[in-house]
């Protein structure tokens, strides 16, 4: 049941990134970029395998049985993952901005459609 | 595994960072400061590079690889920088380019816009990383520091051209990024390692059902990497932003398209090599058609190109093309002399790039986008750009046609320069089949090649005319010999590498030996011992 969640909440907002992400408005790509990168990073760490109450960090190095832990890498993966595109998003605001300033317009071509 | 002569690899890292860092401290007026920091970071950034390169010749005869363990931790379960021949050879390209495009940079550009020196040395920072690690998520993250310095050079002086073409790139450049993530992530999922030998050496023992994944991750990646090399359909915007980048950006963009064609040759060769069981040679055809149409693209854009900028950036596609059906076709000595072809291709680009800025300010002086920028950043009244500093070339035309004419020759491939080496010796590795008959496939790489040369050589000689000749009434342009004296030495660079075609060649044929004996890369990076530790085992 966790897996079709998941895997349903990674595809809608796949879904809803890429038709977002392809619309005309800048504000709409942005929107579009960041819920792609939520999908990006639910897929990363849904690559480690969906585990329930199961720690990622090893309590002492003794002889241990790995399965009984949840795999941290991929969560150390997210986590870069998270930053970067956080940062990226900014910046991309601020060409946004900058584009809306110059150009007079929203419009990812810089100009308006010729109606 | 001691001494200071180890922790070379890591100095095309470390260097340009740290000197980035220092210059974030320094006052944005102190320009002149900077540009003598940046320009001894960049020298020493060639010297070290061209040590590596050396080491990397010298080493190759014993073991194919050297690693440098970030952290002391054994591969696979740390972070490795790999250096190899292929790896030093890009360092050193890298290091030629920015010298070069900084150069440049110094005689006007790096005023237009704040933090130029930083922006360029965290490029640097993120092309020699991403040259030199083997690690996959390590990958990323460089990918992520050069894109991100990217940005900021595709922005630097401003302007309404730049800021949509900017937009454009910034978008496309973050879904390529997802991609990226996405197969890393897959690539992981399926075979528990990031690390590219270890990656390599699973491959082939894997499970049909974690096989197919393994696949799935690889075309995904493969798509983000041929995003970013520029391959049809996901190359639009490359030109695009190319042109409208300045001509320094611009010129050290060169070298981040062939980032894309580096990362899959690597990649390829290491983990669909013939030893890769059921997954060898995956792609590979799709690597070859791709390339042509890119070529095909690439010569359609070159001979329709209304400017000289946009004719550069197309010209990058016909190169990222060449080199991407090369690496397709797989064969021995092609991916040697598509090596060459790379080193001078990539050469000739970032010379023409540099040039059509020069020639360019002969249609319209003054009224190019960089003056409004100077205004912006008032620095208009700090001295002419034109007259007060550096001497004004005598002649100045005939540098620039000469300048001109030889980078025709070179991106066209014709003799003298090194184009004509490389493309030659595509042609003659294709038709070189061990008695059984040539591919159509290859008959057709041949046939598009010759077109591109020769649309190319069609587009320069009709601009050329169109700047040179027909336009006798403009004014001389105002170039200095800090700007000129790049582009001159890019070129005598690729003159050199016909003159000294040999020894050059012999490199990138060892080169290619070691790609296609990818099982010493893996024992290499994988058998590495610890510093430190006499058997070379795990950490206790």
């Amino acid at each position: 049941m966790t897996e079709l969640v998941f895997a349903l909440a990674v595809g809608i907002l796949t879904g809803s990134g890429v038709w977002l992400l392809l619309r005309p408005r800048t504000f709409q790509v942005i929107i579009g970029l960041s819920l792609l990168s939520y999908a990006v990073n639910l897929f990363i760490f849904g690559m480690g395998r969906l585990r329930v109450g199961a720690p990622p960090v090893l309590e002492n190095a003794e002889a241990i049985d790995p399965s009984l832990y949840a795999d941290p890498l991929p969560q150390a993966l997210v986590l870069t993952a998270i930053v970067i595109s956080f940062a990226m998003t900014a910046l991309f605001l601020v060409v946004l901005l900058a584009s809306r300033g110059l150009t007079g317009t929203d419009h990812v071509d810089g100009r308006e459609d010729p109606q | 595994m001691t001494g200071l002569a180890d922790h070379l690899i890591i100095v095309p890292i470390l260097l340009p960072l740290v000197s980035a860092a220092v210059m974030l401290l320094l006052d944005e007026r102190r320009r002149g400061l900077k540009g003598i920091i940046g320009l001894a970071t960049t020298t020493a950034l060639l010297i070290v590079a061209v040590v590596l390169l050396r080491q990397a010749d010298l080493m190759g005869m014993t073991s194919a690889v050297t690693t440098y363990q970030l952290g002391n931790w054994p591969a696979p379960f740390g972070i490795v920088l790999v250096l190899d021949r292929l790896s030093a050879l890009m360092l050193v390209l890298t290091g030629v380019l920015g010298i070069a495009a900084l150069l440049y940079s110094l005689a006007r550009w790096h005023r237009a816009g704040p933090r130029f020196h930083t922006i360029f040395q965290l490029q640097l920072m993120g092309l020699n990383g991403a040259f030199l690690t083997g690690d996959l998520f390590n990958l990323f993250v460089f990918f992520e520091v050069l894109l991100a310095a990217s940005y900021g050079l595709v922005l630097h002086g401003a302007g309404s051209a730049r800021v949509r073409a900017g937009l454009a790139y910034i978008a496309i450049n973050l879904t390529g990024s997802f991609l990226f993530l996405i197969g890393v992530s897959l690539a992981y999922g399926a075979t528990g390692t990031l690390n590219m030998a270890d990656l390599a050496q699973r491959i082939p023992t894997l499970a049909p059902q974690d096989a197919a994944l393994v696949a799935a991750a690889a075309a995904i990646l493969g798509t983000a990497f041929l995003m970013k090399a520029g391959a049809w359909p996901l190359n639009f915007w490359l030109p695009t932003t190319y042109a409208a980048a300045a001509a320094p950006a611009a010129a050290l963009f060169a070298i981040m398209s062939k980032l894309g064609v580096y990362v899959i040759l690597r990649l390829w060769t290491l983990a669909f090599g013939p030893g890769a069981g059921a997954l060898a040679g995956f792609g590979g055809e799709w690597l070859l058609f791709t390339g042509m149409l890119t070529i095909a693209f690439g010569t359609i854009g070159v001979l329709a190109s209304q400017s000289l900028p946009r004719l550069a950036g197309c010209s990058v596609l016909v190169s990222s093309g060449t080199l991407i059906a090369a690496i397709g076709t797989g064969g021995g000595t092609v991916i040697g002399s598509a090596l060459f072809y790379l080193v001078s291709s990539t050469l000739g680009i970032a010379a023409l790039f540099m040039l059509v800025e020069l020639v360019e300010r002969m249609r319209d002086p003054g009224a190019d986008v960089l003056a409004v920028t100077m205004e912006a950043y008032n620095e208009s009244n700090e001295d002419d750009p034109g007259e007060e500093i550096g001497v004004a070339i005598p002649a100045t035309i005939a540098i620039l046609g000469g300048s001109f004419i030889a980078c025709a020759l070179l991106l066209a491939g014709l003799p003298p320069l090194a184009g004509f080496i490389g493309k030659f010796g595509i042609m003659a590795a294709l038709l070189q089949t061990d008695g059984s008959s040539v591919q159509a496939s290859a008959w057709i790489l041949i046939g598009l090649l010759t077109v591109s040369g020769l649309a190319t050589l069609i587009a320069m000689t009709r601009t050329g005319i169109s700047s040179f000749w027909a336009r006798i009434d403009d004014s001389v342009p105002r170039v200095r010999v800090i700007e000129m004296t790049p582009v001159v030495c890019l070129l005598l660079l690729c003159l050199g590498l016909t003159v000294g075609g040999g020894p050059a060649m012999r490199y990138m044929e060892a080169t290619t030996k070691a790609l296609q004996a990818p099982q010493d890369y893996v024992t290499g990076v994988l058998g590495a011992p610890r510093v430190g530790s006499a058997d070379g085992g795990p950490r206790p």
